[in-house]
């Protein structure tokens, strides 16, 4: 049985075509505008559910919309937030009196903003703020609170939930209009 | 009368060796930036103009680096192998005309340092001493990877020297001397290139395995050796070899130029600076091929060496004698 002997001129001519096609790519490839982003004089707009620095947000009405329900605190995988919980002595609304979240051991992985039932807390695309000393990643709560509604600025909580909730039948906005049985007929 | 040739003797070696240095550490840069480009990314281009800079950074980065000295090596051939592989890149130059000689105070001033009636074979044998500084690195770093790049190192460098020193038989036979300067006048109605483009793609080949550049970087090949024969180095000495690396580029470049392109000869502009550009396109060449191939398996380099380089060569030599003998 004679083995299946390559033919040499096809191999050489292959050979010759694949070192051919490289260099030919890499002069392509040579010629086109360079790809990179230079940091810092351009930054990349980065987009807008990207996870960076934490904030606390109000809701339309300008209260605090954290409840200090403790629940971005127990979910969170490094155990970095801390808070104490209060109740306002007016109408009884929780908040908190101080609330701290630990920058140098967040990992941002976003999982605070999936448990927090007010959308009080939220990830923002902001990631540049390194620092030297390893406290000035502590940041107090008149470092994380804004004054605007993040990522959701038209949510109260204490519309759809909670102690204030007012209003006629219908009239609460997870509500759909009452049926008019008179003119719901078949 | 003798005093005012010395001095001029060492003005030209420190001219030249500053010179060849300098580009050969701002080759690092430029292989960097050229590289970048071919991988449509930027490069260092942070340390001055475009980078410029970057060198001088590196350098001063690698001079504080500690200067460590692996347990079990063999200390006195561990520390002068570096010097090996850059002194023999250097020495390589001695021969090398690199431009037309001129007139100073009635003295007549060549472009070279001496011209060896032997150049060629000069230039064969001291770039083969460049393979101790590699086989002795790997050997005396007491380490498994440095000694394997070593091996690699000489088996590669002492097979692609033949096929080196092959495709110049042709360029002898043609200018009918050794010597370099013989060469680069034989070449004045025009440059060898045009004859010998077999053999000149040979030179190129081989310069690479020569260089130990990819595709043909076995000796160091960092993905399978870390660092190949230089693992265990550091610092200065390093540096040395990386130096010693790039003066090679530069005088393989310049031996190119000399043997095929036409040496310092070229229309309109002085001769040092033809000679510059015609030596500047083997570092081309080098860094395009980097950034084209990948390295082919250890074997395949051998085969490829003896099995294709070596015959073709010889069968170019063959086919200028008889053309010699038929038309001149």
């Amino acid at each position: 049985m004679t083995r299946n002997k390559p033919n040499i001129w096809k191999y050489s001519l292959s050979a010759v075509k694949g070192i051919y096609d490289a260099y030919a790519v890499s002069m392509i490839n040579f010629l086109r505008k360079p790809v990179t982003e230079e940091y810092p004089e351009y930054k990349r707009p980065l987009p807008e559910r990207s996870r960076g620095r934490i904030i606390l947000t109000r809701d339309p009405d300008g209260d605090e919309r954290c409840v200090a329900c403790y629940l971005c605190s127990a979910v969170c995988p490094t155990s970095c937030i801390s808070m104490e919980s209060a109740e306002r002595e007016e109408d009884g609304r929780r908040f908190a009196i101080w609330f701290r979240i630990n920058f140098a051991r967040c990992i941002y992985c976003g999982q605070c903003e999936e448990a927090c039932p007010t959308l009080a807390i939220q990830l923002t695309p902001d990631y540049e703020f390194c620092q030297y000393e390893v406290l000035d990643f502590v940041y107090e709560k008149e470092d994380l609170l804004v004054d605007h509604g993040g990522r959701h600025p038209d949510y109260n909580f204490y519309r759809h939930a909670g102690v204030t909730e007012k209003g006629d039948k219908g009239a609460h906005p997870d509500e759909e209009e009452p049926v008019n049985l008179k003119s719901n007929m078949p | 009368m003798w005093f005012l040739g010395f001095v001029i003797l060492l003005i030209k070696l420190a001219a030249v060796l500053g010179a060849l240095v300098l580009l050969a550490v701002y080759l690092v840069w430029i292989e960097r930036r050229l590289l970048a480009k071919f991988e449509t990314r930027l490069g260092p281009n942070r340390a001055g103009w475009h980078g410029a800079l970057q060198p001088f950074a590196d350098g001063v980065k690698i001079l504080l680096k500690e200067d460590l000295i692996p347990e079990g090596a063999d200390r006195f051939i561990f520390m002068m192998a570096p010097a090996v592989v850059a002194t023999s890149a250097l020495l390589l130059f001695v021969v090398v005309p690199f431009g037309e000689g001129f007139t100073l105070w009635g003295r007549r001033v060549p472009m070279l340092f001496t011209d060896l009636n032997v150049g060629l074979l000069y230039v064969v044998a001291i770039s083969t001493v460049a393979v101790y500084g590699v086989v002795l690195a790997g050997w005396s770093s007491n380490s498994l990877y440095s000694l394997l790049g070593g091996i690699r190192g000489a088996a590669q460098m002492i097979s692609y020297e033949l096929s080196l020193g092959l495709s110049l038989a042709p360029v002898v036979m043609m200018a009918g001397s050794f010597s370099l300067v013989d060469i680069v006048d034989a070449q004045a109605a025009y440059p060898f290139i045009l004859v010998q483009p077999v053999g000149f793609l040979i030179f190129l080949v081989s310069t690479m395995a020569e260089a130990h550049r990819l595709p043909f970087d076995i000796p160091e090949a960092e993905n399978e050796l870390m660092g190949g024969y230089h693992t265990e180095y550091s610092g200065m000495r390093f540096g040395l070899f990386f130096v010693g690396e790039y003066v090679n580029m530069l005088v393989l470049g310049s031996l190119a130029a000399v043997f095929f392109l036409g040496g310092w000869r070229g229309p309109l502009l002085p001769g040092v600076v033809w000679f510059v550009l015609k030596v500047l396109i083997v570092p081309f060449l080098l860094i395009w091929s980097r950034a084209a191939l990948p390295r082919p398996r250890y074997d395949q380099l051998m085969a490829f060496g003896w099995k294709c380089l070596i015959p073709v060569a010889l069968v170019n030599i063959i086919a200028t004698g008889g053309l010699m003998l038929l038309f001149g």
